[in-house]
């Protein structure tokens, strides 16, 4: 056979293991079972790579093993304590030490911009991207690094641009037709296994390996369920257990033609750039949503941006606004396996998916939460921090008031502001007596 | 994909810092992954907008004026070992060196060299006194818009009264020192 009819072959040979082995089970959502056998060897091989690492290690210096201990001590005590006064004392020339220690420590190690890149691993997971301190250590460790390189990106990686491209074109075709058929009963079915079918393909694209906890709180119909934001992913993740009505921007190109496809087999709700500024607007559509109730829930990440998976920022006040039941979400990745976190600032996103689909696999725990509404005499913004609360405590993540439009954004200063008041109460308390009695 | 921290901080240079400030090697190490975090542009140096990003730094009442003691004078960047050698003066005292040789060269992070920081902070024209000009300065960055200047005039007074011992109105190092020690 000559080199072309070759090529043929194994591209023939190659489809039809994939059609059989992955795309069938994937419609019918059953698993052979592959995913697991290679996940069990990864676990086996990465705890064997931390072993040689820490032994390793050990022999030279130690080096500090634990990411989220800080360089430094912080000094979590307020103003009060730091400054070691009673309300009304006087100022000191020594009051500057305090703000000047606050400022070298926000300086060393501050709790908002390390939420923007990429957590730290303990112990390296033997991809190049994550070597951040670890030194060579043993030759079997650096062969066990080579041979990896060459399985994700000579086998995984080709298999799973194939496993994409096949999930986004079913997508595509299968919702335009299905959006032929009038508004009844089978299309929403038939809407309903296209968009599982291929979730579950794409996802397999990205070896993923999803925990659902507790499924029977998954949200219902005419709720909203918001959830904690790392990624694009997010969604393909939420969506492989349920279908949701998405909100969002109107996008030009790839991602412009899988939502025009989308919305004809089921209603999403994609605005224009413009109209995003208008928050009524948005406010009102959402409100007109959830109004009939047989509509499917809609899917909201109230952080506005991707944080990296440690830590769940400020929620947006908007979402919970529009009124309707809540159902919370906690989505938390195992960084091991890969990172799946998209530093829209440092990778556009078609190198964040390559990053993806060259790690070791996407390995996350979704937790669905009992749904929750707003109480009597709470308002939008203390209702949004109670949802926060539940999801962070439920994830197992730090809970920040930070907002997550710092990535790009300058904070506001009326922080400041509200420190100098304070201040300015201590010196001063009684200020007035004082100076009278002088 | 960004810079690796351990292969563009040269050996040679980690050492001497080491010497220098008195950090471990894991510790320059992990400082030095800061560094090139919050240096957006890449250069190898940092600008004061850079130390602006850091949100808690920018709430701080004295953010600017800590931020300006890293940079030497007249200048708009600061590298890697200026930024060491800043944060060294706030290194805490280990054990080991209570001991140490107490003719060698005054570690970085002595209690007078705190001092001097804390006194820098005050003395923006670098004169060693601080005026009461430049007392009411750091007062009104620290207590914003809530006192008034007569209020804050009389608390420059008092302190300025309380501190001066050679009778020239204005607070010395010698003085400054005086002050933090009772």
């Amino acid at each position: 056979m000559d080199g072309a009819e070759l090529a043929g072959q194994i591209l023939y040979t190659w489809l039809t293991l994939v059609l059989g082995l992955i795309l069938l089970p994937s419609a019918f959502g059953v698993s052979l079972g592959i995913s697991e056998i290679y996940m069990k060897i990864l676990v086996k091989t990465l705890e064997w790579a931390t072993l040689r690492i820490e032994t390793g290690v050990a022999k030279q210096s130690v080096l500090k093993n634990s990411a989220s201990v800080g360089i430094i001590q912080r000094d979590e005590s307020p103003m009060e304590k730091g400054l070691s006064g009673l309300r009304g004392r006087d100022f000191e020339l020594s009051d500057v030490f305090y703000f000047s220690k606050k400022g070298l420590e926000a300086i060393v190690e501050d709790e908002v911009t390390q939420r923007f890149s990429s957590e730290e691993l303990v112990s390296w997971n033997l991809l190049t991207r994550t070597n951040v301190n670890f030194q060579y250590v043993s030759p079997r460790l650096t062969m066990v690094w080579v041979l990896g390189v060459i399985v994700r990106y000579c086998v995984l990686l080709p298999l799973r641009l194939t496993l994409a491209v096949i999930g986004i074109s079913l997508f595509v075709i299968g919702t335009t037709l299905v959006g032929q058929l009038p508004r009844n009963r089978l299309k929403n079915f038939l809407s309903e296994v296209v968009h599982l079918t291929c979730c579950r393909i794409c996802v397999r694209a990205l070896s993923g390996t999803i925990h659902y906890h507790n499924r029977q709180y998954r949200p219902q119909k005419g709720g909203i369920c918001v959830a904690n934001h790392t990624s694009p992913i997010d969604v393909l993740i939420l969506t492989t257990d349920g279908c949701y009505t998405m909100v969002g921007q109107v996008h030009g190109g790839l991602m412009g033609i899988i939502q025009r496809s989308m919305v004809k087999a089921c209603p999403h709700i994609w605005f224009e750039r413009s109209e995003m500024k208008d928050r009524h607007l948005v406010i009102r559509r959402l409100k007109e949503h959830i109004a009939l109730k047989e509509e499917l829930p809609i899917l909201i990440f109230p952080e506005g941006t991707c944080i990296n998976n440690t830590s769940v920022m400020m929620f947006k006040k908007g979402s919970f606004e529009i009124g309707g039941t809540i159902h919370p979400v906690a989505i938390k990745y195992n960084p091991r396996f890969g990172d799946a976190f998209w530093n829209s600032s440092k990778y556009n996103i078609v190198s964040y998916l390559l990053r993806v689909m060259t790690s070791w696999a996407i390995v996350c725990d979704v937790w669905y939460m009992p749904p929750m509404t707003r109480e009597e005499g709470e308002d939008a913004v203390q209702f949004a921090n109670r949802v926060k609360s539940a999801i962070a405590v439920q994830g197992g993540l730090t809970e920040l008031p930070w907002d997550g439009g710092l990535k790009r954004a300058k904070v506001k200063d009326t922080f400041k502001e509200e420190q100098q008041k304070n201040y300015s109460k201590m010196i001063v308390g009684n200020g007035s007596l004082k100076s009278e009695l002088d | 994909m960004g810079s690796r921290a351990s292969t563009l901080l040269r050996d040679e240079e980690l050492e001497e810092i080491k010497k220098e400030t008195g950090f471990s090697h894991s510790q320059i190490t992990r400082l030095y992954s800061r560094f090139t975090s919050l240096d957006k542009g890449e250069n190898g140096t940092l600008s004061r907008e850079d130390f602006q990003r850091i949100p808690e730094l920018a709430i701080n009442p004295l953010g600017d004026r800590i931020i300006n003691a890293f940079f030497p004078e007249g200048e708009d960047q600061v590298n890697f070992r200026g930024f060491m050698r800043t944060l060294a003066h706030f290194r805490p005292i280990e054990d080991n060196e209570k001991s140490k040789d107490v003719n060698g060269p005054e570690p970085l992070n002595s209690r007078s060299n705190k001092l001097h920081f804390a006194f820098r902070l005050y003395d923006l024209d670098k004169d060693d006194k601080i005026s009461r000009d430049e007392l009411l300065q750091v007062l009104r960055m620290m207590v914003g818009v809530n006192i008034s200047d007569e209020q804050l005039g009389s608390i420059a007074d008092r302190t300025i009264q309380e501190a001066d011992q050679d009778g020239d109105s204005a607070i010395s190092f010698t003085e400054f020192v005086k002050m933090d020690n009772h």
